[in-house]
């Protein structure tokens, strides 16, 4: 097997958006089958009512995570050839700081306020009108933002590389500190049901 | 719709029927990570979101004041090399997917209604205020971050990516740091 297949040329750009547009379809299904077209359980995550947010998300991640790198260590999947983007530290940071504000105050994130739309959430539309505001926000000002945006550059790295750990022993402690992260959101989930009760 | 009075009626009596509950996370984790996966494996990248509306941002601009978006860096680069249309791209048919993906499991679980998602003690309107308003930081927020919860979160947590780690702890950071504040519009 020569996989990613796009990247041996198994099939060409114009197919690519046919398969762009059913993986789509499978991502916003199980986007909506978790829930995340409601704004109210995925807020709640920020008020540790429900965890489902968190549950869902590294659930998702360990799974590709452990996918790509059984398939890459039988030697079906070239890694090397799967896209890590470049990673660009402090406007990262300050980027994922604005979005979790975003997040808390609007009720959804890019991917979830199409679910969200498409279900007929009318704040969602709403949404959606804000986020193309803002994407034209910083479209205008990137000339100013250019320096902060390409500050901190490392380059594409991955976990291992930067602790010079392998690839297998990041993957493991990835899985462990999930696996722990879900027995404390489930205890979290239940104390905070327990004292809503005894309120 | 081609439909007949008969089949109204039955869509009729679906839509009436209560909503069904939502899967069990990790089993709905899992099929987003075997989405994820796939698209490892078959196109050697992962998924996005908010990459699909710069391409359309991007499009509109150059639609309305063409050259001011061939000499922003931003836009440009979300246009290519002008031998075909910007939205001819792998995360807008993507996100296309994501919308017709969504409404397919809503409506088959009984959940695709005009409704508007918001606690108890807040209006309508203040709510749309605050969408648009956590819209527009959610947008600034994911260009300055190179990607959203999906491109990077999702897909660069997968990968091990440094970057994408930083995000996400960000993300939670700034949620949590937020919360107090916003308590009022969610309970």
């Amino acid at each position: 097997m020569n996989a990613p297949f796009f990247k041996f040329g198994l099939f060409g750009d114009h197919l690519s958006l046919v398969v762009a547009f059913l993986i789509g379809i499978a991502f916003g299904f199980f986007l909506e089958r978790a829930g995340f077209g409601s704004a109210r359980k995925l807020a709640a995550q920020f008020y540790l009512t429900d965890l489902t947010v968190f549950k869902v998300m590294f659930t998702a991640i360990v799974t590709a995570m452990v996918g790509v790198f059984y398939l890459s260590w039988m030697g079906l999947v070239d890694l090397s050839l799967v896209y890590v983007s470049s990673t660009y530290l402090l406007p990262q940071i300050a980027g994922g700081l604005i979005l979790g504000i975003g997040f808390v105050v609007g009720g959804y994130c890019p991917g979830t306020s199409c679910v969200a739309g498409a279900t007929g959430r009318i704040d969602a539309f709403f949404f959606l009108g804000g986020m193309v505001g803002g994407i034209v926000i910083f479209g205008e000002l990137y000339p100013l933002l250019r320096e902060f945006y390409t500050a901190t550059p490392m380059g594409a790295v991955t976990i291992p590389d930067l602790l010079n750990l392998p690839y297998g022993f990041v993957v493991l402690a990835v899985i462990l500190m999930a696996v722990g992260g879900f027995a404390g959101a489930t205890w979290v989930e239940r104390t905070m049901a327990a004292r809503k009760g005894a309120a | 719709m081609h439909a007949g009075p008969e089949t109204l009626a039955v869509a009729d009596e679906h839509l009436a029927r209560p909503a069904q509950s939502y899967w069990n996370p990790y089993l709905a984790g899992f099929g987003l990570g075997l989405t994820l996966l796939a698209a490892f494996v078959i196109m050697g990248r992962g998924l996005g979101a908010s990459g699909a509306f710069s391409s359309l941002v991007a499009a509109g601009t150059e639609a309305i004041a063409p050259e001011h978006a061939r000499t922003n860096d931003f836009y440009a680069g979300y246009l290519g090399n002008g031998t075909q249309s910007p939205l001819l791209d792998w995360l807008v048919f993507e996100v296309v997917g994501v919308l017709a993906g969504g409404f397919l499991s809503g409506t088959l679980a009984g959940r695709t209604r005009l409704t508007v998602e918001r606690g108890d003690h807040i209006s309508n309107r203040a709510r749309y205020a605050f969408a648009f308003l956590g819209g527009s930081l959610m947008g600034f927020g994911a260009k300055l971050a190179r990607g959203c919860t999906s491109g990077q979160a999702l897909t660069g947590g997968a990968l091990l990516n440094v970057g994408s780690w930083a995000f996400m702890l960000a993300v939670f950071a700034g949620g949590y740091a937020m919360a107090y504040v916003m308590r009022r519009q969610w309970q």
